[in-house]
Protein backbone atom coordinates (compact mmCIF):
# COMPACT_ATOMS: atom_id res chain seq x y z
CA UNK A 1 0.00 0.00 0.00
CA UNK A 2 1.39 3.41 -0.94
CA UNK A 3 1.21 6.52 1.24
CA UNK A 4 -1.80 7.79 -0.61
CA UNK A 5 -3.94 4.77 0.31
CA UNK A 6 -6.11 4.96 3.41
CA UNK A 7 -4.66 3.30 6.52
CA UNK A 8 -8.16 2.05 7.37
CA UNK A 9 -10.35 0.91 4.49
CA UNK A 10 -13.78 -0.57 5.14
CA UNK A 11 -16.20 -1.70 2.44
CA UNK A 12 -19.65 -3.18 2.98
CA UNK A 13 -18.86 -4.21 6.55
CA UNK A 14 -21.56 -6.23 8.22
CA UNK A 15 -21.71 -7.77 11.64
CA UNK A 16 -24.52 -9.95 12.91
CA UNK A 17 -24.64 -11.29 16.46
CA UNK A 18 -26.34 -14.60 17.14
CA UNK A 19 -26.54 -14.41 20.90
CA UNK A 20 -30.30 -15.12 21.05
CA UNK A 21 -32.94 -16.74 18.83
CA UNK A 22 -33.20 -13.52 16.86
CA UNK A 23 -30.02 -12.47 15.04
CA UNK A 24 -29.00 -8.89 15.76
CA UNK A 25 -27.51 -6.97 12.85
CA UNK A 26 -25.16 -4.45 14.47
CA UNK A 27 -23.47 -3.25 11.26
CA UNK A 28 -25.42 -3.13 8.01
CA UNK A 29 -22.85 -2.25 5.39
CA UNK A 30 -20.31 0.28 6.59
CA UNK A 31 -17.97 2.02 4.13
CA UNK A 32 -15.14 4.07 5.58
CA UNK A 33 -11.71 5.37 4.62
CA UNK A 34 -9.30 6.88 7.14
CA UNK A 35 -6.13 8.46 5.82
CA UNK A 36 -2.80 7.99 7.52
CA UNK A 37 -2.31 10.76 10.11
CA UNK A 38 -6.00 11.60 10.23
CA UNK A 39 -7.94 12.20 13.47
CA UNK A 40 -11.45 10.87 12.89
CA UNK A 41 -14.37 10.98 15.29
CA UNK A 42 -17.23 8.51 14.95
CA UNK A 43 -20.32 9.83 16.69
CA UNK A 44 -23.74 8.36 17.13
CA UNK A 45 -26.31 7.37 19.72
CA UNK A 46 -26.11 4.27 21.90
CA UNK A 47 -26.81 1.09 19.92
CA UNK A 48 -25.85 2.66 16.62
CA UNK A 49 -22.98 0.18 16.11
CA UNK A 50 -20.03 2.44 17.09
CA UNK A 51 -18.57 -0.03 19.56
CA UNK A 52 -19.01 -2.94 17.15
CA UNK A 53 -17.05 -0.98 14.53
CA UNK A 54 -14.40 -0.23 17.18
CA UNK A 55 -14.09 -3.90 18.09
CA UNK A 56 -13.79 -5.04 14.48
CA UNK A 57 -11.23 -2.37 13.54
CA UNK A 58 -9.25 -3.33 16.65
CA UNK A 59 -9.27 -7.00 15.73
CA UNK A 60 -11.26 -7.95 18.82
CA UNK A 61 -14.16 -9.30 16.76
CA UNK A 62 -14.37 -10.82 13.30
CA UNK A 63 -16.56 -9.24 10.62
CA UNK A 64 -19.55 -11.23 9.33
CA UNK A 65 -19.15 -9.85 5.82
CA UNK A 66 -17.39 -7.08 3.95
CA UNK A 67 -13.80 -5.91 3.62
CA UNK A 68 -11.65 -4.42 6.38
CA UNK A 69 -8.07 -3.40 5.63
CA UNK A 70 -5.80 -2.07 8.36
CA UNK A 71 -2.43 -0.74 7.20
CA UNK A 72 -2.56 -3.00 4.17
CA UNK A 73 -3.70 -6.15 5.98
CA UNK A 74 -7.04 -7.81 5.26
CA UNK A 75 -8.78 -8.55 8.56
CA UNK A 76 -11.38 -10.78 7.00
CA UNK A 77 -8.76 -13.32 6.01
CA UNK A 78 -7.17 -13.36 9.45
CA UNK A 79 -7.48 -16.17 11.98
CA UNK A 80 -7.95 -15.38 15.67
CA UNK A 81 -4.21 -15.84 16.22
CA UNK A 82 -3.38 -13.46 13.37
CA UNK A 83 -5.78 -10.84 14.72
CA UNK A 84 -4.07 -11.20 18.11
CA UNK A 85 -0.72 -10.51 16.49
CA UNK A 86 -2.19 -7.56 14.63
CA UNK A 87 -3.36 -6.06 17.94
CA UNK A 88 0.20 -6.27 19.23
CA UNK A 89 1.72 -4.51 16.23
CA UNK A 90 -0.81 -2.22 14.61
CA UNK A 91 -3.45 -1.17 17.13
CA UNK A 92 -3.34 0.87 20.31
CA UNK A 93 -6.47 0.95 22.46
CA UNK A 94 -7.76 3.66 24.77
CA UNK A 95 -10.89 2.64 26.66
CA UNK A 96 -13.51 4.63 28.52
CA UNK A 97 -12.66 2.84 31.79
CA UNK A 98 -8.88 3.13 31.27
CA UNK A 99 -8.46 -0.64 31.69
CA UNK A 100 -5.10 -0.54 33.42
CA UNK A 101 -3.94 -3.64 35.26
CA UNK A 102 -4.50 -2.76 38.94
CA UNK A 103 -1.58 -4.77 40.31
CA UNK A 104 1.05 -3.09 38.13
CA UNK A 105 2.53 0.39 38.33
CA UNK A 106 1.92 2.86 35.51
CA UNK A 107 5.40 2.11 34.17
CA UNK A 108 4.75 -1.65 34.21
CA UNK A 109 1.34 -1.21 32.59
CA UNK A 110 3.18 0.39 29.68
CA UNK A 111 5.94 -2.21 29.79
CA UNK A 112 3.54 -5.18 29.65
CA UNK A 113 2.12 -3.95 26.34
CA UNK A 114 5.68 -3.84 25.03
CA UNK A 115 6.44 -7.25 26.45
CA UNK A 116 3.38 -8.83 24.84
CA UNK A 117 4.50 -7.38 21.50
CA UNK A 118 7.96 -8.88 22.03
CA UNK A 119 9.67 -5.51 22.24
CA UNK A 120 12.29 -4.65 24.79
CA UNK A 121 13.09 -1.01 24.13
CA UNK A 122 10.82 1.99 24.04
CA UNK A 123 10.64 3.87 20.73
CA UNK A 124 12.76 6.95 20.21
CA UNK A 125 11.05 10.05 21.55
CA UNK A 126 8.81 8.08 23.93
CA UNK A 127 10.27 9.93 26.91
CA UNK A 128 9.11 13.15 25.28
CA UNK A 129 5.63 11.68 24.81
CA UNK A 130 5.52 10.79 28.52
CA UNK A 131 6.51 14.39 29.34
CA UNK A 132 3.85 15.65 26.98
CA UNK A 133 1.28 13.40 28.67
CA UNK A 134 2.39 14.82 32.03
CA UNK A 135 2.83 11.41 33.68
CA UNK A 136 6.63 11.06 33.72
CA UNK A 137 6.68 11.73 37.47
CA UNK A 138 3.76 9.37 38.22
CA UNK A 139 5.10 6.22 36.61
CA UNK A 140 5.89 4.37 39.84
CA UNK A 141 2.32 4.63 41.08
CA UNK A 142 -0.35 1.98 40.78
CA UNK A 143 -3.66 2.92 39.08
CA UNK A 144 -5.54 3.31 42.36
CA UNK A 145 -3.10 6.08 43.35
CA UNK A 146 -3.74 7.99 40.11
CA UNK A 147 -6.60 10.31 39.21
CA UNK A 148 -8.93 9.36 36.36
CA UNK A 149 -7.17 11.83 34.07
CA UNK A 150 -3.77 10.42 34.96
CA UNK A 151 -4.98 6.86 34.42
CA UNK A 152 -6.30 7.77 30.99
CA UNK A 153 -2.98 9.41 30.10
CA UNK A 154 -1.14 6.26 31.20
CA UNK A 155 -3.54 4.28 28.99
CA UNK A 156 -2.67 6.59 26.06
CA UNK A 157 1.05 6.03 26.71
CA UNK A 158 0.43 2.28 26.78
CA UNK A 159 -1.45 2.51 23.49
CA UNK A 160 1.43 4.37 21.84
CA UNK A 161 4.41 2.43 23.15
CA UNK A 162 4.40 -0.08 20.31
CA UNK A 163 4.08 2.68 17.66
CA UNK A 164 0.72 1.42 16.36
CA UNK A 165 -0.55 2.23 12.90
CA UNK A 166 -3.86 3.33 14.42
CA UNK A 167 -4.94 4.45 17.86
CA UNK A 168 -8.52 3.47 18.65
CA UNK A 169 -10.19 5.41 21.45
CA UNK A 170 -13.60 4.33 22.74
CA UNK A 171 -15.29 7.18 24.65
CA UNK A 172 -11.91 8.22 26.11
CA UNK A 173 -13.47 11.04 28.12
CA UNK A 174 -16.59 9.17 29.20
CA UNK A 175 -15.40 8.79 32.79
CA UNK A 176 -13.66 12.13 33.14
CA UNK A 177 -14.70 15.55 34.40
CA UNK A 178 -14.70 18.49 32.04
CA UNK A 179 -11.18 19.69 32.80
CA UNK A 180 -9.64 16.23 32.46
CA UNK A 181 -11.75 15.55 29.33
CA UNK A 182 -10.39 18.67 27.68
CA UNK A 183 -6.85 17.78 28.73
CA UNK A 184 -7.10 14.26 27.28
CA UNK A 185 -8.68 15.45 24.03
CA UNK A 186 -6.03 18.14 23.72
CA UNK A 187 -3.35 15.49 24.21
CA UNK A 188 -4.89 13.31 21.48
CA UNK A 189 -4.98 16.24 19.11
CA UNK A 190 -1.37 17.21 19.92
CA UNK A 191 -0.19 13.62 19.39
CA UNK A 192 -2.03 13.55 16.08
CA UNK A 193 -0.32 16.74 14.97
CA UNK A 194 3.14 16.22 16.48
CA UNK A 195 3.83 12.57 15.63
CA UNK A 196 1.18 12.11 12.92
CA UNK A 197 -0.61 9.41 14.88
CA UNK A 198 -3.75 8.16 13.13
CA UNK A 199 -6.61 8.26 15.63
CA UNK A 200 -10.14 6.94 15.38
CA UNK A 201 -12.22 8.07 18.32
CA UNK A 202 -15.67 6.77 19.18
CA UNK A 203 -17.77 9.27 21.10
CA UNK A 204 -21.35 10.32 21.57
CA UNK A 205 -20.24 13.79 22.64
CA UNK A 206 -20.19 16.40 19.85
CA UNK A 207 -17.82 18.61 21.87
CA UNK A 208 -15.29 15.80 22.02
CA UNK A 209 -15.77 15.11 18.32
CA UNK A 210 -14.93 18.72 17.57
CA UNK A 211 -11.28 17.99 18.41
CA UNK A 212 -11.06 15.64 15.42
CA UNK A 213 -10.19 16.60 11.84
CA UNK A 214 -13.34 14.92 10.57
CA UNK A 215 -16.49 13.51 12.06
CA UNK A 216 -18.71 10.76 10.71
CA UNK A 217 -22.04 9.80 12.20
CA UNK A 218 -23.25 6.32 12.77
CA UNK A 219 -26.90 5.41 12.93
CA UNK A 220 -28.62 2.03 12.80
CA UNK A 221 -25.43 0.25 11.81
CA UNK A 222 -24.56 2.55 8.95
CA UNK A 223 -22.38 5.63 8.51
CA UNK A 224 -24.00 8.78 7.22
CA UNK B 1 7.38 -8.82 32.66
CA UNK B 2 5.00 -11.79 32.87
CA UNK B 3 6.88 -12.97 35.95
CA UNK B 4 6.45 -9.55 37.51
CA UNK B 5 2.71 -9.65 36.77
CA UNK B 6 2.53 -13.12 38.35
CA UNK B 7 4.28 -11.97 41.52
CA UNK B 8 2.28 -8.74 41.73
CA UNK B 9 -0.98 -10.68 41.32
CA UNK B 10 0.01 -13.04 44.13
CA UNK B 11 1.17 -10.14 46.31
CA UNK B 12 -1.97 -8.11 45.60
CA UNK B 13 -4.20 -10.94 46.86
CA UNK B 14 -1.81 -12.01 49.60
CA UNK B 15 -4.37 -13.51 51.98
CA UNK B 16 -5.60 -15.91 49.32
CA UNK B 17 -2.02 -16.61 48.27
CA UNK B 18 -1.01 -17.35 51.84
CA UNK B 19 -4.04 -19.53 52.58
CA UNK B 20 -3.63 -21.52 49.36
CA UNK B 21 0.09 -21.98 49.99
CA UNK B 22 -0.63 -22.95 53.59
CA UNK B 23 -3.03 -25.72 52.56
CA UNK B 24 -0.46 -27.01 50.04
CA UNK B 25 2.13 -26.73 52.82
CA UNK B 26 0.03 -28.83 55.17
CA UNK B 27 -0.16 -31.52 52.50
CA UNK B 28 3.60 -31.40 51.97
CA UNK B 29 4.06 -31.59 55.74
CA UNK B 30 1.72 -34.61 55.92
CA UNK B 31 3.80 -36.47 53.35
CA UNK B 32 7.14 -35.57 54.92
CA UNK B 33 5.90 -36.36 58.43
CA UNK B 34 4.46 -39.68 57.34
CA UNK B 35 7.68 -40.66 55.59
CA UNK B 36 9.75 -39.31 58.50
CA UNK B 37 7.70 -41.35 60.96
CA UNK B 38 7.87 -44.49 58.82
CA UNK B 39 11.61 -44.24 58.34
CA UNK B 40 12.18 -43.15 61.94
CA UNK B 41 10.21 -46.03 63.39
CA UNK B 42 11.89 -48.53 61.07
CA UNK B 43 15.37 -47.17 61.71
CA UNK B 44 14.75 -47.14 65.44
CA UNK B 45 13.39 -50.69 65.40
CA UNK B 46 16.38 -51.82 63.34
CA UNK B 47 18.74 -50.10 65.72
CA UNK B 48 17.10 -51.82 68.73
CA UNK B 49 17.47 -55.21 67.04
CA UNK B 50 21.10 -54.43 66.32
CA UNK B 51 21.58 -53.28 69.91
CA UNK B 52 20.84 -56.78 71.23
CA UNK B 53 24.19 -57.98 69.88
CA UNK B 54 22.56 -61.08 68.36
CA UNK B 55 23.88 -62.53 65.10
CA UNK B 56 20.83 -64.65 64.26
CA UNK B 57 17.10 -64.38 65.08
CA UNK B 58 14.89 -67.43 65.29
CA UNK B 59 11.26 -66.67 64.62
CA UNK B 60 8.21 -68.90 64.32
CA UNK B 61 7.36 -69.81 60.73
CA UNK B 62 3.75 -68.80 61.36
CA UNK B 63 4.81 -65.36 62.53
CA UNK B 64 3.99 -63.86 59.17
CA UNK B 65 6.32 -61.24 57.79
CA UNK B 66 9.75 -60.77 59.28
CA UNK B 67 8.57 -57.44 60.65
CA UNK B 68 5.29 -57.88 62.39
CA UNK B 69 3.58 -56.16 65.27
CA UNK B 70 1.79 -59.40 66.17
CA UNK B 71 4.48 -62.04 66.44
CA UNK B 72 3.61 -65.69 66.62
CA UNK B 73 4.68 -67.86 69.54
CA UNK B 74 6.95 -70.88 69.71
CA UNK B 75 7.94 -73.25 72.55
CA UNK B 76 10.85 -72.03 74.63
CA UNK B 77 12.11 -75.60 74.60
CA UNK B 78 13.82 -74.88 71.27
CA UNK B 79 16.28 -72.60 73.10
CA UNK B 80 18.33 -75.33 74.86
CA UNK B 81 18.29 -77.38 71.63
CA UNK B 82 19.75 -74.44 69.68
CA UNK B 83 22.24 -73.73 72.45
CA UNK B 84 23.72 -77.19 71.92
CA UNK B 85 24.46 -76.53 68.25
CA UNK B 86 28.08 -75.98 67.18
CA UNK B 87 29.32 -72.36 67.10
CA UNK B 88 26.36 -71.12 69.16
CA UNK B 89 27.83 -69.07 72.01
CA UNK B 90 24.61 -67.83 73.62
CA UNK B 91 20.86 -68.10 73.15
CA UNK B 92 18.30 -65.70 74.54
CA UNK B 93 14.59 -66.50 74.42
CA UNK B 94 12.45 -63.36 74.21
CA UNK B 95 8.73 -62.79 74.68
CA UNK B 96 7.71 -59.45 73.16
CA UNK B 97 4.24 -58.04 73.36
CA UNK B 98 2.65 -54.75 72.55
CA UNK B 99 1.65 -52.58 75.51
CA UNK B 100 0.64 -49.53 73.50
CA UNK B 101 0.54 -48.54 69.88
CA UNK B 102 4.09 -49.04 68.57
CA UNK B 103 5.45 -49.71 72.08
CA UNK B 104 6.54 -53.23 73.03
CA UNK B 105 7.48 -54.83 76.29
CA UNK B 106 10.07 -57.60 76.09
CA UNK B 107 10.47 -60.40 78.58
CA UNK B 108 14.00 -61.73 78.61
CA UNK B 109 16.70 -63.06 80.90
CA UNK B 110 18.03 -59.60 81.73
CA UNK B 111 21.48 -60.79 82.80
CA UNK B 112 21.69 -62.70 79.53
CA UNK B 113 20.68 -59.59 77.53
CA UNK B 114 23.25 -57.59 79.47
CA UNK B 115 25.90 -60.07 78.37
CA UNK B 116 24.78 -60.47 74.73
CA UNK B 117 24.43 -56.72 74.11
CA UNK B 118 27.84 -55.95 75.53
CA UNK B 119 26.37 -54.29 78.60
CA UNK B 120 23.15 -52.37 79.13
CA UNK B 121 23.94 -48.72 79.81
CA UNK B 122 21.94 -47.65 82.84
CA UNK B 123 21.24 -43.96 83.25
CA UNK B 124 19.48 -44.43 86.58
CA UNK B 125 18.95 -47.32 89.02
CA UNK B 126 19.99 -50.95 88.65
CA UNK B 127 19.08 -54.12 86.76
CA UNK B 128 15.81 -55.73 87.92
CA UNK B 129 16.36 -58.08 90.80
CA UNK B 130 12.80 -59.24 91.47
CA UNK B 131 10.05 -60.61 89.17
CA UNK B 132 7.98 -57.42 89.19
CA UNK B 133 10.83 -55.05 88.35
CA UNK B 134 11.40 -53.61 84.91
CA UNK B 135 13.87 -51.50 82.96
CA UNK B 136 12.56 -48.68 80.76
CA UNK B 137 14.52 -46.78 78.17
CA UNK B 138 15.14 -43.05 78.41
CA UNK B 139 12.46 -42.21 75.78
CA UNK B 140 9.73 -44.18 77.50
CA UNK B 141 10.80 -42.72 80.87
CA UNK B 142 10.67 -39.19 79.48
CA UNK B 143 7.33 -39.63 77.73
CA UNK B 144 5.73 -41.16 80.83
CA UNK B 145 7.70 -39.11 83.37
CA UNK B 146 9.04 -42.27 85.04
CA UNK B 147 11.90 -42.52 87.52
CA UNK B 148 13.49 -45.32 89.50
CA UNK B 149 11.08 -46.59 92.14
CA UNK B 150 7.93 -45.47 90.29
CA UNK B 151 5.07 -47.91 89.85
CA UNK B 152 3.48 -48.51 86.47
CA UNK B 153 0.64 -50.80 85.44
CA UNK B 154 1.26 -52.85 82.31
CA UNK B 155 -0.32 -56.12 81.11
CA UNK B 156 -2.85 -55.77 83.92
CA UNK B 157 -0.30 -55.96 86.70
CA UNK B 158 1.84 -53.48 88.63
CA UNK B 159 5.55 -53.13 87.91
CA UNK B 160 8.27 -51.19 89.66
CA UNK B 161 10.86 -49.28 87.62
CA UNK B 162 14.26 -50.63 88.69
CA UNK B 163 16.32 -48.66 86.22
CA UNK B 164 16.31 -46.33 83.24
CA UNK B 165 18.58 -47.47 80.42
CA UNK B 166 19.88 -45.83 77.30
CA UNK B 167 17.58 -46.65 74.37
CA UNK B 168 18.52 -48.89 71.50
CA UNK B 169 18.41 -52.41 72.96
CA UNK B 170 15.52 -54.78 72.17
CA UNK B 171 12.49 -52.83 73.48
CA UNK B 172 11.31 -49.77 75.35
CA UNK B 173 10.46 -51.89 78.37
CA UNK B 174 12.47 -54.91 79.51
CA UNK B 175 11.10 -57.28 82.14
CA UNK B 176 12.04 -60.74 83.42
CA UNK B 177 11.01 -63.39 80.89
CA UNK B 178 8.97 -65.50 83.31
CA UNK B 179 6.98 -62.49 84.53
CA UNK B 180 5.95 -61.50 81.00
CA UNK B 181 5.13 -65.11 80.09
CA UNK B 182 2.98 -65.36 83.21
CA UNK B 183 1.20 -62.10 82.43
CA UNK B 184 0.51 -63.35 78.92
CA UNK B 185 -0.59 -66.82 80.07
CA UNK B 186 2.25 -68.36 78.07
CA UNK B 187 4.02 -70.12 80.87
CA UNK B 188 2.58 -73.62 80.66
CA UNK B 189 4.39 -74.70 78.55
CA UNK B 190 6.62 -71.60 78.33
CA UNK B 191 6.46 -69.90 74.98
CA UNK B 192 8.49 -67.16 73.36
CA UNK B 193 8.14 -64.91 70.32
CA UNK B 194 11.75 -65.15 69.18
CA UNK B 195 15.10 -66.57 70.16
CA UNK B 196 18.25 -64.49 69.83
CA UNK B 197 21.43 -66.34 68.95
CA UNK B 198 25.01 -65.17 69.36
CA UNK B 199 27.73 -67.10 67.55
CA UNK B 200 31.28 -67.68 68.63
CA UNK B 201 32.33 -66.30 65.26
CA UNK B 202 30.03 -63.72 63.59
CA UNK B 203 31.81 -64.38 60.25
CA UNK B 204 30.03 -67.76 60.18
CA UNK B 205 26.56 -66.19 60.31
CA UNK B 206 25.41 -67.18 56.80
CA UNK B 207 26.63 -70.76 57.23
CA UNK B 208 25.00 -71.09 60.64
CA UNK B 209 21.71 -69.63 59.37
CA UNK B 210 21.69 -72.41 56.79
CA UNK B 211 22.63 -75.03 59.35
CA UNK B 212 20.00 -73.90 61.87
CA UNK B 213 17.28 -73.80 59.23
CA UNK B 214 18.21 -77.36 58.38
CA UNK B 215 18.21 -78.72 61.93
CA UNK B 216 15.10 -76.79 62.95
CA UNK B 217 13.32 -78.47 60.09
CA UNK B 218 10.76 -75.73 59.50
CA UNK B 219 9.75 -75.28 63.14
CA UNK B 220 11.59 -71.97 63.36
CA UNK B 221 13.12 -69.76 60.73
CA UNK B 222 16.67 -68.50 61.21
CA UNK B 223 17.30 -64.98 59.94
CA UNK B 224 20.62 -63.18 60.02
CA UNK B 225 20.95 -59.76 61.60
CA UNK B 226 21.90 -58.38 58.18
CA UNK B 227 18.68 -59.68 56.66
CA UNK B 228 16.63 -58.35 59.57
CA UNK B 229 18.17 -54.89 59.13
CA UNK B 230 17.57 -54.94 55.37
CA UNK B 231 13.92 -55.79 56.05
CA UNK B 232 13.49 -52.57 58.01
CA UNK B 233 12.85 -50.51 54.90
CA UNK B 234 9.70 -49.01 53.43
CA UNK B 235 10.32 -50.99 50.26
CA UNK B 236 9.96 -54.26 52.17
CA UNK B 237 6.62 -53.32 53.68
CA UNK B 238 3.96 -53.52 50.97
CA UNK B 239 1.19 -52.29 53.28
CA UNK B 240 3.23 -49.23 54.23
CA UNK B 241 4.02 -48.55 50.59
CA UNK B 242 0.32 -48.65 49.74
CA UNK B 243 -0.44 -46.35 52.67
CA UNK B 244 2.21 -43.86 51.50
CA UNK B 245 0.81 -43.99 47.97
CA UNK B 246 -2.69 -43.28 49.27
CA UNK B 247 -1.44 -40.31 51.29
CA UNK B 248 0.55 -39.05 48.29
CA UNK B 249 -2.51 -39.40 46.07
CA UNK B 250 -4.60 -37.50 48.60
CA UNK B 251 -1.94 -34.79 48.73
CA UNK B 252 -2.05 -34.41 44.95
CA UNK B 253 -5.86 -34.34 45.06
CA UNK B 254 -5.97 -31.70 47.79
CA UNK B 255 -3.26 -29.65 46.04
CA UNK B 256 -5.26 -29.91 42.84
CA UNK B 257 -8.50 -28.84 44.54
CA UNK B 258 -6.91 -25.93 46.39
CA UNK B 259 -5.15 -24.55 43.34
CA UNK B 260 -8.19 -25.24 41.17
CA UNK B 261 -10.41 -23.26 43.53
CA UNK B 262 -7.85 -20.50 43.93
CA UNK B 263 -7.17 -20.18 40.21
CA UNK B 264 -10.82 -20.54 39.25
CA UNK B 265 -11.87 -17.71 41.54
CA UNK B 266 -8.84 -15.72 40.33
CA UNK B 267 -9.96 -16.17 36.73
CA UNK B 268 -13.52 -15.05 37.53
CA UNK B 269 -12.27 -12.16 39.65
CA UNK B 270 -9.76 -11.08 37.03
CA UNK B 271 -12.01 -11.49 34.00
CA UNK B 272 -11.54 -7.84 33.08
CA UNK B 273 -7.76 -8.04 33.50
CA UNK B 274 -7.66 -11.06 31.23
CA UNK B 275 -9.70 -9.06 28.72
CA UNK B 276 -7.18 -6.21 28.93
CA UNK B 277 -4.29 -8.59 28.31
CA UNK B 278 -6.10 -10.08 25.34
CA UNK B 279 -6.83 -6.62 23.92
CA UNK B 280 -3.12 -5.85 24.25
CA UNK B 281 -2.33 -8.91 22.17
CA UNK B 282 -1.84 -11.67 24.74
CA UNK B 283 -2.14 -15.06 23.06
CA UNK B 284 -4.21 -17.83 24.72
CA UNK B 285 -1.02 -19.63 25.67
CA UNK B 286 0.25 -16.47 27.36
CA UNK B 287 -2.88 -16.39 29.55
CA UNK B 288 -2.47 -20.09 30.41
CA UNK B 289 1.23 -19.49 31.04
CA UNK B 290 0.35 -16.68 33.45
CA UNK B 291 -1.95 -18.89 35.53
CA UNK B 292 0.38 -21.87 35.40
CA UNK B 293 3.24 -19.71 36.69
CA UNK B 294 1.01 -18.44 39.49
CA UNK B 295 0.15 -22.02 40.42
CA UNK B 296 3.82 -22.95 40.26
CA UNK B 297 4.80 -20.13 42.61
CA UNK B 298 1.91 -21.07 44.94
CA UNK B 299 3.08 -24.66 45.05
CA UNK B 300 6.70 -23.65 45.67
CA UNK B 301 5.69 -21.32 48.52
CA UNK B 302 3.49 -24.15 49.82
CA UNK B 303 6.42 -26.55 49.55
CA UNK B 304 8.70 -24.25 51.58
CA UNK B 305 5.96 -23.85 54.21
CA UNK B 306 5.48 -27.64 54.19
CA UNK B 307 9.19 -28.37 54.74
CA UNK B 308 9.32 -25.85 57.61
CA UNK B 309 6.15 -27.33 59.13
CA UNK B 310 7.55 -30.85 58.77
CA UNK B 311 10.73 -29.86 60.62
CA UNK B 312 8.59 -28.20 63.31
CA UNK B 313 6.35 -31.29 63.50
CA UNK B 314 9.42 -33.48 63.94
CA UNK B 315 10.58 -31.34 66.85
CA UNK B 316 7.11 -31.36 68.41
CA UNK B 317 6.68 -35.14 68.04
CA UNK B 318 10.17 -35.80 69.40
CA UNK B 319 9.45 -33.58 72.40
CA UNK B 320 5.96 -34.89 73.14
CA UNK B 321 6.14 -38.57 72.13
CA UNK B 322 9.80 -39.60 72.24
CA UNK B 323 9.00 -43.24 72.99
CA UNK B 324 5.99 -44.09 70.87
CA UNK B 325 6.84 -42.04 67.79
CA UNK B 326 10.36 -41.91 66.48
CA UNK B 327 10.63 -39.49 63.58
CA UNK B 328 13.50 -38.36 61.38
CA UNK B 329 13.91 -35.52 58.90
CA UNK B 330 13.81 -36.86 55.35
CA UNK B 331 15.63 -34.35 53.09
CA UNK B 332 15.74 -36.99 50.33
CA UNK B 333 11.95 -36.68 50.13
CA UNK B 334 11.91 -32.87 49.91
CA UNK B 335 12.31 -32.82 46.10
CA UNK B 336 9.70 -35.62 45.79
CA UNK B 337 7.27 -33.58 47.92
CA UNK B 338 8.02 -30.58 45.69
CA UNK B 339 7.15 -32.60 42.60
CA UNK B 340 3.91 -33.80 44.25
CA UNK B 341 2.97 -30.21 45.18
CA UNK B 342 3.80 -28.96 41.68
CA UNK B 343 1.89 -31.75 39.92
CA UNK B 344 -1.22 -31.06 42.06
CA UNK B 345 -0.93 -27.33 41.39
CA UNK B 346 -0.41 -27.67 37.66
CA UNK B 347 -3.40 -30.00 37.37
CA UNK B 348 -5.42 -27.46 39.36
CA UNK B 349 -4.35 -24.57 37.14
CA UNK B 350 -5.10 -26.33 33.87
CA UNK B 351 -8.88 -25.95 33.63
CA UNK B 352 -9.02 -22.36 34.95
CA UNK B 353 -6.19 -21.54 32.53
CA UNK B 354 -8.13 -23.00 29.61
CA UNK B 355 -11.26 -21.16 30.69
CA UNK B 356 -9.34 -17.88 30.86
CA UNK B 357 -7.66 -18.49 27.51
CA UNK B 358 -11.03 -19.14 25.85
CA UNK B 359 -12.63 -16.04 27.33
CA UNK B 360 -13.99 -13.59 24.77
CA UNK B 361 -11.98 -10.36 25.01
CA UNK B 362 -14.98 -8.07 24.41
CA UNK B 363 -17.14 -9.78 27.03
CA UNK B 364 -14.22 -9.81 29.44
CA UNK B 365 -13.63 -6.09 28.97
CA UNK B 366 -17.26 -5.33 29.78
CA UNK B 367 -17.14 -7.48 32.95
CA UNK B 368 -17.93 -5.46 36.08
Amino acid sequence: MNNGSPIIRVRGLQKTYHTSDVPVQALRGVDLDVAKGEFLAVVGPSGSGKSTLFHILGGLAAPTDGEVWIDGEDLRRMSDAERTEMRQRKVGFVFQKYNLLPTLTAKDNIAIAQSLAGKTTQPAGFERILEELGIAHRLTHRPRALSGGEQQRVAIARALVNEPAILLADEPTGNLDTANSEAVLEILRRLNKSIGQTILMITHNPEAAAYADRTVTMRDGRLS
Amino acid sequence: MINKLVLENLRHRWIRTLLSALVIGVQVMSILTLIGLSQGLLQESASRQKGTGADIFLKPENGGATISFSAGQTPEAFAPFVARQPHVAQVLPVFSTSVALLTTMSGVDIEGLNKMSGGLHLLEGHLPSSPNEILVDQYYAKQNNLHVGDQIRLLNRPWRVAGVMEGGVLGRIIAPLRSVQAAMASLDPPKVTQILVKLDDPQRTDQEVATLNKVLNGNLRAISMQEILSQFSINNLPELKVFIRVITGLAILVGFLVVFLSMYTAVVERTREIGILKALGAKPRTIIDLLVREALVLSLIGWVIGVVLAIAAKSAITALRPASLHIVNVPAWWPIAAVIAIVGALLGAFYPGMKAARQDAIEALSFE
